[in-house]
């Protein structure tokens, strides 16, 4: 189970969250749902103590996040799996090698490391794949190469930032199967999402965050659009510049 | 296998990342050898202070090539009832090169180079109290048949001050090129941190300890810091035993005392070298870190 007890966070005059307080049981499935800048980043890296909370208390497994001593940090994040934006794969490395690298880094045990790969890799059907450098893969396949390896260390809780952002809809969809099917498994799977037809149609619970503060939080919920931002980008009035 | 991961991860950065090796290695051999230099000295002049704190109870009153045993027994009486000798011993002049020969140790044969004995008779006097050595030197000095006395308190308390003040100015340099080099090997290790920063990154995310992540960096400037050491303290050796040779006699007829052995000085520089190459190689990776694993 994990539960937010009034966090806040802010970057200098930034808000990033405010005030948050919410709970997720264990093997639920969680949209996280919002306009640019509302926070859902910032929620997911308070979760994973990539920053600290100013205020608020975030319990998990007993302890409370926000008190985790720094030697104890390497710890929680072994029990997460993440998929993240700015979390991509090592160019230089193989399929196959990009997940036993997760592996290595907590220093499992060759043998295991040698059983686990090939199953991670039939999981997300890459096993032909395994060879492959990331560049020759579609980023739909490099994003299942980055599930499997957020997986492949048996994580209790899966975190996805934006997993299906850059994809096209079927490449999302294959995502969103795969997802489901760890959810099934019993991970918990919290989501970051912009998008409505996926939230719409996967009938999961669906947190929207808006400057900081959760607006809603409903089971079986629906994306509102009212509750986003315009997704076309308009150039600020006097920022285009000449040259 | 932690440690073996770590050893192929440094091996690997290092051979990825050749030039910048070569160039903090470079950087650090040539700050090593002017420490090297140095500690060299301060060495030596250690070695030559001891030297002259030992002769300090000793006058040495050398006397003129003429003086005949009578005169030597006058010389000797008067000498031994100044107040504050304790005692007299008459070197004859072979006497007195045996002693050389036996305080240049190794390089007496330097010695045997010589035509004709330099050294000229002599009355050595111990002195019961230092604080009267000054007034035992101003009574022996107008004395008939003395050439010459080898003492001068004020000699000895100038060379111990010079002694001082190249051990201290010695001191800080040698601390101030210790941080040179700890910010070169840094900024060495810097780079490749760089070069790692997504898969230091995906490391942090996945849960590897900041150990398991600064190991490799730690090893990789420990490495460049012994190979570094390895090869000045062999390029010092070198030099000193060239310089031991060629200015050898020079060194000893100037200050009566000879250089430090080489083999014992080399021995020491590598140990020293090894030591401060392991420190400058782990602080500076340790800082180059530092930024990286704040969080
Ligand atoms: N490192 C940072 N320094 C300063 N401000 C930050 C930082 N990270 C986030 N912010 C600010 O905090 C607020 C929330 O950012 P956050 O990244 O959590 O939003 P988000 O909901 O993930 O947005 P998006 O959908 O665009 O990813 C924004 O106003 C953002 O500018
Ligand atoms: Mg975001």
């Amino acid at each position: 189970m994990i539960e937010f007890r009034k966090v806040s966070k802010s970057y200098g005059a930034n808000i990033g969250v405010k005030g948050i307080s919410i709970t997720i049981d264990d093997g639920e499935f969680v949209f996280l749902v919002g306009p640019s800048g509302a926070g859902k980043t910032t929620f997911v890296k308070l979760f994973l103590k990539m920053v600290d909370a100013d205020r608020g208390h975030i319990f998990y497994k007993g302890y409370d996040v926000t008190k985790l001593p720094p030697r104890l940090v390497p710890q929680h994040r072994r029990s997460l799996g993440i998929v993240f934006q700015d979390f991509s794969l090592l160019p230089k490395k193989t399929v196959y090698e990009n997940i036993a690298f997760a592996m290595e880094i907590v220093q499992k045990a060759p043998r295991t490391i040698r059983r686990m790969v090939p199953q991670a890799l039939d999981l997300v059907g890459l096993t032909k794949e395994a060879d492959k450098l990331p560049n020759e893969l579609s980023i739909g396949e490099q994003q299942r190469v980055a599930i499997a390896r957020s997986i492949i260390n048996n994580p209790d809780v899966l975190i996805a930032d934006e997993p299906t952002g850059n994809l096209d809809p079927e490449t999302g969809w294959e995502i969103m199967r795969l997802l489901e099917q760890i959810n099934r498994r019993g991970t918990t799977v919290l989501m970051v999402t912009h998008s409505r037809e996926i939230v719409n149609a996967m009938n999961k619970r669906v947190v929207a965050i808006k400057n900081g503060r959760i607006v809603r939080d409903e089971k079986g919920g629906l994306y509102h659009p009212e509750e986003d931002d315009d997704p076309v980008p308009r150039p600020k009035e006097g920022a285009l510049s000449l040259q | 296998m932690s440690f073996a991961y770590a050893v192929k991860q440094a091996f690997s950065q290092i051979g990825r990342n050749r030039i910048m090796t070569a160039a903090s290695l470079a950087s650090i051999i040539a700050i090593l050898l002017v420490l090297g230099v140095f500690f060299i000295v301060v060495v030596n002049v250690n070695n030559m202070a001891e030297g002259v704190k030992k002769d300090f109870d000793q006058i040495q009153v050398y006397l003129e090539d003429n003086v005949d045993p009578a005169q030597l027994d006058v010389l000797q009486t008067a000498i031994g009832g100044i107040p504050g000798v304790a005692g007299t011993t008459y070197l004859t002049k072979d006497e007195a090169l045996e002693q050389w020969k036996e305080k240049w140790g190794e390089n007496a044969d330097l010695l045997d180079r010589m035509d004709t004995n330099p050294l000229p008779n002599s009355i050595i006097i111990e002195v019961a109290d230092l604080n009267e050595a000054t007034s035992i030197v101003a009574a022996v000095e107008p004395m008939v048949g003395v050439e010459r006395i080898n003492y001068s308190q004020d000699t000895v308390d100038k060379l111990l001050s010079v002694t001082r003040t190249v051990q201290l100015v010695s001191l800080v340099i040698i601390l101030f090129l210790i941080f040179i080099s700890i910010m070169v090997v840094s900024n060495t290790i810097k780079l490749t941190v760089v070069a790692r920063e997504k898969e230091i990154a995906i490391m942090r995310y996945v849960g590897a300890t900041n150990w398991f992540i600064r190991g490799p960096f730690l090893l990789e400037g420990v490495i460049i810091g012994l190979i570094a050491a390895a090869i000045s303290s062999a390029l010092v050796g070198v030099l000193y035993h060239y310089f031991v040779g060629r200015w050898g006699v020079e060194f000893l007829l100037l200050v009566s005392s000879s250089f430090v052995d080489e083999w014992f000085l080399t021995e020491n520089l590598l140990i020293i070298f090894a030591a401060l190459g392991i420190s400058i190689g782990a602080c500076g990776s340790i800082i180059s870190m530092r930024k990286f694993l704040e969080r």
